[in-house]
């Protein structure tokens, strides 16, 4: 057996004990960055092999905490592209306002700077009375950061130069309070949301949105499990219900390219053809 | 070496890691490969943002090459020139490639050695990987990799290049099968797709 023969067998025994013993399933992640991941994690506990890591996080949780983290590259920001944001409001919000109340998922919302953008946007057109966000997230340590809403003051100088690149037409600081290093935003803008424990891989449908967000999270999944998250999004979806992914990712390479009409190419938004 | 008998390339794969002066060094490679010969193309290019595909539009000026930022999952096609978009990593996967948000690597996103290394792990042997002007070491261990899969590592000539620092990094590890100014690196890929 070659080297490469092996590791692969030793990952492929990794992430079969993770599902088994912990229910997380990287199966088909995409292998490019996983492998890159679990390598990081190897050589971080001061381990030589795969199969080392399997032995540690099988006895360990804290290990599988740790590796879970990696796993989930939670690199966020605020207001990220704002010429989404901008999208949004001028084509996606007098959709929206179209129905009585409105219900979004926000979906891979890492540590929330993403949910946080959604609620200021949509109280600035008027929405926010009558709209929920549900945010999810595989993992409950980025949620429980998200449900603090306390971000890093030292970057809050790129998200008001992102927030008014996106459309924003207040003053950013009057939405956070700083405290140290730190900021705490409006908690009622915390109203709005509902932060909940969600798999894409391994939980199902739990209700039906009228826009779905998910970027930057599906990249990390291979083609087949690509086309079978798109299949639990799509059902997600009412009838001609929105669909928003990262600027680098494309519904075409999917199953569900007819699914759906492109509302703003250029910011991978789509709208559900019936 | 194995040469892999194909129309165009075959199954080959050429990656180039550029960084300071790499956008014209880039240029220059492009504007002579020809697209009936040329293995498709990843490049990882240091950049501060230039802003949604301007990279993409001031190479296609150069090429008849078609040259696009690369989608996640996006199929590896012969005739192309896949960029990293900015600010995250381009991985290679089977047939196709993957984009990533993993932090940067040693300072950079995207980052040549995430690129050489996915690549050398799919490709093995049918990785060229081309390492071009730069100020920093990035693309070193990407080459190590290139090198143990048994690819072809091109290097560009430091005393031809903007900041040699990158190439000279990469032959002082002793990685190099080729030390080459511009226009031979891309005569070089041309002769893969010839040579079936
Ligand atoms: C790079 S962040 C994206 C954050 C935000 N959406 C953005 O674009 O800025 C990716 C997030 O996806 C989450 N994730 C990865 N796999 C997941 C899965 N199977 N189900 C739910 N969330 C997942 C990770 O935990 C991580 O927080």
């Amino acid at each position: 057996m070659t080297r490469g023969e092996l590791e692969k067998l030793e990952l492929r025994l990794l992430l079969d004990a993770v599902h088994q013993h912990y229910g997380y399933d990287f199966r088909d992640y995409a292998r490019s960055s996983l492998r890159r991941r679990i390598w990081r994690r190897v050589a971080e506990e001061g381990l030589q092999t795969i199969s080392g890591l399997q032995e540690r996080v099988l006895h360990d949780p804290e290990a599988m905490e740790r590796l879970l983290l990696d796993m989930s590259i939670s690199v966020t920001s605020m207001f990220r592209d704002p010429s989404f944001f901008a999208a949004l409001r001028e084509k996606v919000v007098p959709m929206l306002r179209t129905y009585p109340f409105v219900r979004i998922w926000n979906a891979g919302c890492a540590t929330g700077e993403e949910t946080y953008s959604l609620a200021i946007l949509l109280r600035e057109e008027g929405m926010g009375d009558r709209v929920r966000i549900y945010a999810t997230d595989m993992n409950d340590t980025v949620l429980r950061r998200a449900k603090e809403g306390v971000f890093s003051l030292e970057r809050m100088q790129d998200y008001t130069r992102d927030y008014i690149r996106g459309g924003g037409q207040a003053a950013f600081s009057d939405y956070y309070k700083a405290f140290g290093d730190r900021v705490r935003f409006d908690p009622t803008l915390a109203e709005t949301m509902v932060f909940a424990r969600h798999n894409l891989v391994t939980d199902v449908r739990f209700n039906e949105f009228h826009l779905i967000i998910c970027r930057n999270v599906m990249i990390y999944f291979d083609q087949a499990l690509q086309d079978r998250v798109h299949g639990l999004l799509y059902d997600s979806l009412v009838r001609f219900g929105t669909l928003a992914l990262g600027h680098k990712e494309s519904i075409r390479f999917t199953t569900h390219a007819d699914a759906y009409v492109e509302l703003d190419p250029q910011e991978k938004i789509f709208r559900r053809a019936a | 070496m194995t040469v892999m008998p194909s129309e165009s390339g075959g199954r080959r794969l050429v990656v180039v890691g550029a960084s300071w002066g790499g956008l014209d060094a880039v240029g220059t490679v492009l504007a002579d490969l020809d697209p009936d010969s040329s293995p498709p193309v990843a490049v990882a290019q240091h950049r501060a943002d230039l802003g949604e595909d301007a990279l993409a539009r001031a190479l296609q000026g150069r090429t008849r090459m078609r040259v696009v930022e690369a989608h996640d999952k996006a199929a590896i096609e012969p005739g192309a020139v896949y960029l990293a978009p900015p600010d995250y990593h381009l991985l290679v996967e089977d047939g196709h490639f993957a984009l990533s948000l993993e932090p940067p690597v040693r300072y950079s996103r995207p980052s040549i050695d995430a690129l050489f290394e996915s690549a050398a792990d799919v490709y093995g042997e049918s990785v060229v990987a081309v390492l071009l002007t730069g100020a920093n070491d990035d693309g070193t261990r990407g080459m190590r990799a290139v090198k143990r899969a048994g690819g072809l590592a091109l290097v560009q000539d430091p005393s031809t290049a903007v900041r040699p620092e990158m190439p000279a990094s990469a032959i002082a590890a002793g990685l190099a099968d080729r030390v080459l100014g511009l226009p031979a690196i891309a005569a070089a890929i041309n002769d893969l797709g010839a040579a079936v």
